[in-house]
């Protein structure tokens, strides 16, 4: 090896990715780390809203895996970019919304344009992705189509399934030996959890699904109502922000109920309080409700009644509800709540 | 500490407030401060997080209701 050679490295927060970082670093190349926040990332966010989780240690996963590595990480936000990505995925969709291949390929991507850049000088990117590990995005025929389609092409090395996989430029210049590379493949974790052993990572980050909310089944479907209650597949960093809060209600297409679960939510969900009319229980202890839509004034006496549902007055006769919309206008209400068999079980999305 | 540049992230959630941070942080001279002001308390990690792996140190913390206020001094690293 003759100049030492600089390396950036995507790091999700999980342990793939971590390895990989480390792999190269031990064979003295220089590494940053690089994190993209897509807006679905599931750091930080509910763990942050939530009451009961609050007591759960608090960390961001890319950043603790930095410290561990002693790497600078660089966090950039691709969300506005990102929605292209969610929205028209060329190569389709995983198991639920979550468009792997294509995002796999646009932050490689942008890993590319932001460590090329002359100012940062980087000469290759560095990957966590492992053959056979994800069905559909990491795939023997995959690795090869992020590579070019990236942008990337030779540039791009997978330490931990490099073996599988030709030499690329970093290889074969003798920027990093081969040798010192790994094979692994498939969905067993082990060969991972030994090579953690052996760097001395303990308490890393096993995320079960994949690194974002896309990747889960209920949020999904949350974006999948939402897109078909407003008739347009399209998205805010606010509604999908709030797609990870609250009960939410739909008891017809043109409204919907965002209902705090405990005080971490409500307390969230007041930020919104002047996008959206919002309902508050006035007689008895209970969440913040916000309506999302264009509600009719029998919606909100329905609505009314489902809030005073999950208020503490829920066994009482008649529950006061007051109804704020955004320019500060205010009308009480006096409710019968909601018997659960009125909330028919498919109004929760 | 009345000269530190200020950063509102309050409503923001984790890791937006940290990537204002950076963005404030960047191309500055070592030494300066910056005060940022959020109420996700995940910061309160985030933040001495991002500035230890940066090189950068918090040198105060302080809570006012929701609002944390995490004042951090620019450090050797870029
Ligand atoms: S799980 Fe989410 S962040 Fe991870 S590759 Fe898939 S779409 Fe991208």
């Amino acid at each position: 090896m003759n100049e030492p050679r600089k390396a950036v490295a995507l790091i999700s927060g999980g342990l793939d990715s971590m390895l990989a970082a480390k792999v190269i670093m031990e064979q003295g190349v220089t590494v940053e780390g690089l994190n993209f926040y897509t807006g679905f990332c599931v750091e930080g966010h509910t763990h942050a809203i939530r009451s009961t989780d609050r007591k759960r240690e608090k960390r961001n996963n890319a950043l603790w895996v930095a410290e561990q590595l002693g790497i600078p990480l660089h966090i950039v936000d691709i969300s506005e970019q990102y929605k292209d990505i969610v929205l028209n995925p060329k190569h389709g969709y995983g198991q639920n919304l979550n468009p792997c291949l294509d995002c796999k390929i646009f932050m490689v991507h942008k890993a590319k344009a932001w460590g090329f850049l002359e100012e940062n000088g980087f000469d290759f990117i560095v990957t966590g992705e492992v053959i056979g590990q994800r069905p559909k995005s990491q795939r023997l025929d995959t690795m090869p189509l992020i590579a070019r389609e990236s942008g990337a092409d030779e540039r791009l090395v997978r330490p931990l399934t490099a073996k599988n996989l030709p030499p690329t430029l970093p290889e074969r210049e003798g920027w990093i030996d081969r040798d010192k590379l790994y094979d692994f493949h498939g969905r067993n974790r082990k060969p991972q959890m030994a090579l953690a052993a052996q760097f001395g990572f303990h308490d890393y980050a096993q995320p079960a699904g994949g690194c974002c909310f896309l990747t889960d089944r209920q949020y999904s479907a949350k974006l999948e109502d939402l897109w078909q209650a407003r008739g347009v597949r399209d998205y805010s960093l606010d509604d999908i922000v709030l797609l990870k809060v609250g009960r939410h209600i739909r008891p017809a297409p043109h409204f919907k109920l965002i209902v705090g679960r405990d005080e971490g939510e409500n307390h969230f969900l007041e930020g919104y309080r002047k996008q959206f009319v919002h309902l508050r229980i006035e007689s008895h202890l209970g969440p913040l409700t916000l309506i999302d839509g264009t509600p009719a004034a029998a919606d909100l006496k329905l609505a009314a009644r489902i809030a005073a549902r999950f208020s503490q007055g829920r066994d009482a006769e008649r529950v006061q509800v007051s109804v704020h919309t955004p320019d500060t206008t205010v009308e009480m209400l006096e409710v019968t709540p909601a018997a659960p068999t009125e909330i028919a079980p498919r109004w929760y999305v | 500490m009345s000269d530190a540049i200020e950063v509102d992230a309050r409503g923001l959630l984790c890791p937006l407030p940290v990537i204002r941070l950076q963005a404030a942080a960047k191309g500055q001279a070592v030494g300066v401060t910056i005060k940022i002001t959020a109420t996700d308390p995940g910061v309160r990690a985030d933040i001495p997080a991002w500035c230890r792996v940066h090189g950068h140190a918090v040198v105060a913390e302080r809570q006012d209701g929701r609002d944390i206020e995490i004042t951090v001094k620019l450090g050797s690293a870029p």
